[in-house]
């Protein structure tokens, strides 16, 4: 099978190589029968990497142990799903999967975009081509997964007992497909450059894209902060690790993408920060990559330290040379048609938000690579770490989230005071009533409080807008409230998804405030001794530990510990954490022990609980108790976020129809009806 | 005014508040990050650093000299660079990647007394591939 996965690979490497050449040199302009064969050439990349891929799972399912990525990265006494992820769980086969999903996309942009943009096509192919080609490279000369061994082991290693773990199953994959559909948007965007077709015809082509790998983005940083928070065992889920910023970086620049581009289209606006937001966006994405495969910083996420960095490193200045040498030549063709006519005005709004986000992402970066730059500078290394990033970002995080409540309240172009007073008096009123509530209560922290009280002003913008929505739709079509409600909805899904959106995002402030007042005590306890903690909404938690259980499971030794909980004096049932010995089916321990936290979820606090040791063989346990506000809300405002994408994005509320009904003031998608309001 | 001229305006203040608060932020709590030589020779060439600069120091452990006390939650090592080795002592958890094997890297952050052991405030261990966070003490 690794013959066949081998072929599979130089081959699909060769046709992408020539829709590479055919596409980029622009011969096809005048032939149409060279333009079909690019676009096929996409088609049979994708069946050579599908065959590589089958070969690749046979091989993970077969247990052929003589597969050094086999043997590395399952075992016999691995639970079967566990080894069908494997499939991504490792660097090489991580790299197949990249490849293989992204010649989907490929194929899936080359079928679904419309006839009008056929002169765009082909070198789109070309583009997405030369991804993928760069992908297979580095696998045939650099990381293999079809390598054998020169002999066969008896059992493999198993996988890493840290991504034995639901979360790991998908949070991956969905990073990946974030990261990598962002290939597509930034692949229109090259076309468009090269053809000089600069209207926004490729904006339109790559709404839906950029939703996508937006959400897809979303997801994945939202399911990784909840495996970091259930696996890791720290006791937060976010602790700006070099791994997790390089994936919030291309976050951040597609939200500012996903905004200025409503400039462009509405006013005609920021050509030039938009295609240098998408390709900037394309290479963070591949500096990620880069960061999580090379080790050049030290991560809790990375992969095995490799060479196969330095294919991402090179790969990355050359993109970044050949897009903006591209992109300087064209500098001409991306005069604005307008100019800003006033600072009250959406415009204006929205470029705030821009640098905003664009400041936040730059800081995130030099913070990462502070480390390396202050080597390189002055020749001593000097780290920055989450203090760095909370001072930085949370001042900038709040403004941003005031912006939020702001944007959609002023009206394109320029504000008049009577308008601005009718917009913002209900949200400053709930934002008001919020900071008084807090600091009634006595919440003193002042980050905290400033960003719970602009939640509550954002709060009052959406509700005004999802109001005032209905009550027109009343009025003018007698509809009931849930009828007007939805049809707003459906309607108008791109404005008031994305307000669902600014809801999960300020409900994740509000809930990123909360770990603000987490308590935390380690304590050594002898069974039946016990320890109180005090937590932020005034329980009283008491631990009284019950004892220490041993067994053993299908592939690990579990050294078990319980607590028995109680609230206030109420018994509140047991909490249990692991410490597990992993082994392979001849008993062999493989990996280092690893802890399996004990978390008791509720809408208000968490219960978690590490249990680190016990003395010296005795049923006296080691542990750490932490009590974590509000935890259950980031989960919670991740659904609501990736709900709102899903409505911006769902299909059938096309040009077409905002060209029937010309959008209601706002968001709205509007080819014709632009600049109106 | 112009409405172009003021958001420029607005625009100088975002980039100049970030730019102010990078240069902060890196200033009050950037730490060095030294390897044991390094470390020797900074509290050679400045006395004043013992006690008073707080760092990181990425070494290996010395396979046989972690000395665990689960009572009292303390763990005392040396790490060593094949150069210069300096005891540890941390009291809190340790991740479960650190460990009594061989080629250990951990980074310890703290400080130096004036006993020439590091107190530690936060010890991650990377083990094989891997880095792992530690739970704060």
């Amino acid at each position: 099978m690794t013959l066949l996965g081998q072929f599979a690979l130089w081959a699909a490497f060769l046709l992408g190589l020539w829709a590479v050449a055919i596409g980029f040199s622009g011969r096809w302009r005048d032939r149409p029968e060279l333009a079909a064969t690019v676009v096929r050439s996409v088609y049979a990349v994708l069946g050579c990497l599908v065959v590589a891929s089958l070969a690749l799972w046979k091989g993970l399912v077969s247990h052929d142990f003589n597969i050094e990525y086999v043997a590395a990265y399952t075992s016999r006494n691995l639970p079967p799903y566990y080894v069908f992820s494997a499939f991504w769980a490792g660097q090489k086969g991580s790299l197949l999967f990249w490849a293989v999903v992204l010649s989907i996309f490929a194929s899936l942009a080359q079928l679904l975009t419309p006839r009008r943009y056929a002169d765009l096509m082909p070198y789109v192919a070309g583009v997405t081509s030369a991804v993928v080609a760069f992908f297979i490279s580095v696998m045939l000369f650099g990381s293999n997964p079809f390598e054998r061994l020169a002999f066969t082991p008896a059992d493999g290693r198993g996988l890493n007992p840290q991504l034995q773990n639901v979360g790991m199953v998908i949070h991956p994959p969905m990073l990946y497909l974030g990261y990598i559909s962002i290939t597509i948007p930034f692949a229109f965007a090259i076309a468009a450059l090269l053809s000089r077709r600069l209207d926004t015809g490729w904006i339109h082509a790559i709404r839906k894209w950029t939703l996508v790998s937006w959400l897809f983005l979303s997801i994945g940083i939202t399911l990784g902060m909840w495996w970091a928070y259930v696996e890791l065992g720290w006791g937060g889920y976010w602790a700006w690790d070099p791994v997790e910023n390089a994936s919030f970086l291309p976050w951040l620049t597609m939200t500012a993408f996903l905004h200025s581009v409503m400039i462009q289209e509405k006013r005609g606006m920021l050509k030039r920060w938009n295609l240098g937001l998408i390709v900037g966006t394309f290479l963070l994405s591949i500096f990620g990559t880069f960061i999580t495969r090379s080790g050049v910083i030290a991560s809790v996420h990375s992969f095995t330290q490799s060479n196969v960095g330095y294919f991402f490193l090179a790969f990355l200045v050359v993109v970044a040379v050949l897009s903006f040498t591209l992109l300087y030549t064209r500098w001409p063709l991306l005069e604005a048609e307008v100019r800003l006519e006033s600072m009250l005005s959406r415009e204006a709004a929205f470029l705030f938000n821009n640098l905003l986000l664009v400041g936040i992402a730059f800081s995130v970066l030099w913070g990462t690579l502070f480390p390396i730059l202050s080597e390189a500078v002055r020749g001593t290394k000097i780290t920055v770490g989450p203090p760095f990033f909370n001072r930085v970002n949370v001042p900038l995080g709040l403004l941003l989230l005031g912006l939020t409540g702001i944007g959609p309240l002023i009206a394109w172009r320029k504000a008049s005071p009577a308008n601005l007073r009718r917009q913002f008096i209900g949200p400053i009123a709930s934002g008001s009533v919020t900071l008084v509530a807090l600091l009634a209560a006595g919440v003193r922290d002042m980050y905290a409080v400033m960003a719970i009280a602009l939640a509550g002003f954002v709060a009052g913008t959406i509700t005004q807008e999802f109001y005032r929505g209905v009550r027109a739709r009343r009025r003018m079509h007698g509809e009931s409230v849930p009828v007007a409600f939805l049809r707003l909805i459906e309607r108008n899904r791109r404005r008031y998804g994305g307000y669902i959106v600014h809801a999960g995002i300020l409900i994740y402030f509000v809930a990123f405030a909360g770990m603000a007042f987490k308590v935390e005590r380690e304590a050594t306890l002898k069974p039946g001794e016990s320890v109180e903690l005090r937590s932020p909404f005034g329980h009283t938690y008491r631990f009284t530990h019950v004892g220490i259980s041993q067994y053993e499971a299908l592939n690990r030794v579990v050294s078990a510990a319980t607590v028995q909980v109680s609230i206030d004096g109420k018994p509140a049932g047991l909490l249990t954490s692991e410490k597990r010995q992993h082994v392979d089916s001849f008993k062999r321990p493989t990996f280092e022990p690893s802890t399996e936290v004990g978390i008791r979820s509720g809408l208000r606090e968490d219960l978690y609980m590490v249990f680190a040791g016990a003395v010296d063989g005795t049923e006296e346990a080691v542990y750490r108790f932490n009590v974590n506000p509000l935890v259950w809300w980031v989960w919670f405002g991740g659904f609501v976020l990736a709900f709102g994408g899903i409505v911006t994005m769902w299909p059938g509320g096309g040009p077409t129809m905002a060209r029937s009904r010309p959008a209601q003031g706002g968001y709205g998608v509007s080819l014709v009806g632009a600049g109106k309001e | 005014m112009k409405a172009g001229h003021k958001f420029l305006l607005g625009a100088a203040l975002i980039v100049g508040s970030v730019g102010f608060l990078i240069g902060e932020g890196v200033k009050e709590t950037g730490v060095y990050f030294l390897t044991p030589a390094e470390l020797a020779a900074k509290t050679a060439a400045d006395p004043t650093f013992v006690e008073n600069v707080g760092f990181k120091v990425g070494a290996k452990v010395v396979p046989g000299s972690v000395r665990r006390d689960n009572a009292t939650r303390t763990i005392d090592f040396k790490v060593s660079d094949g150069v210069k080795t300096y005891p540890v002592t941390y009291r809190g958890l340790v991740p479960d990647t650190f460990t009594d094997a061989n080629d250990i890297e951990v980074v310890v952050e703290g400080r130096l007394g004036r006993d020439g052991v590091i107190r530690a405030t936060d010890v991650l261990a990377k083990c094989g591939s891997r880095y792992e966070a530690v739970p704060k003490a």
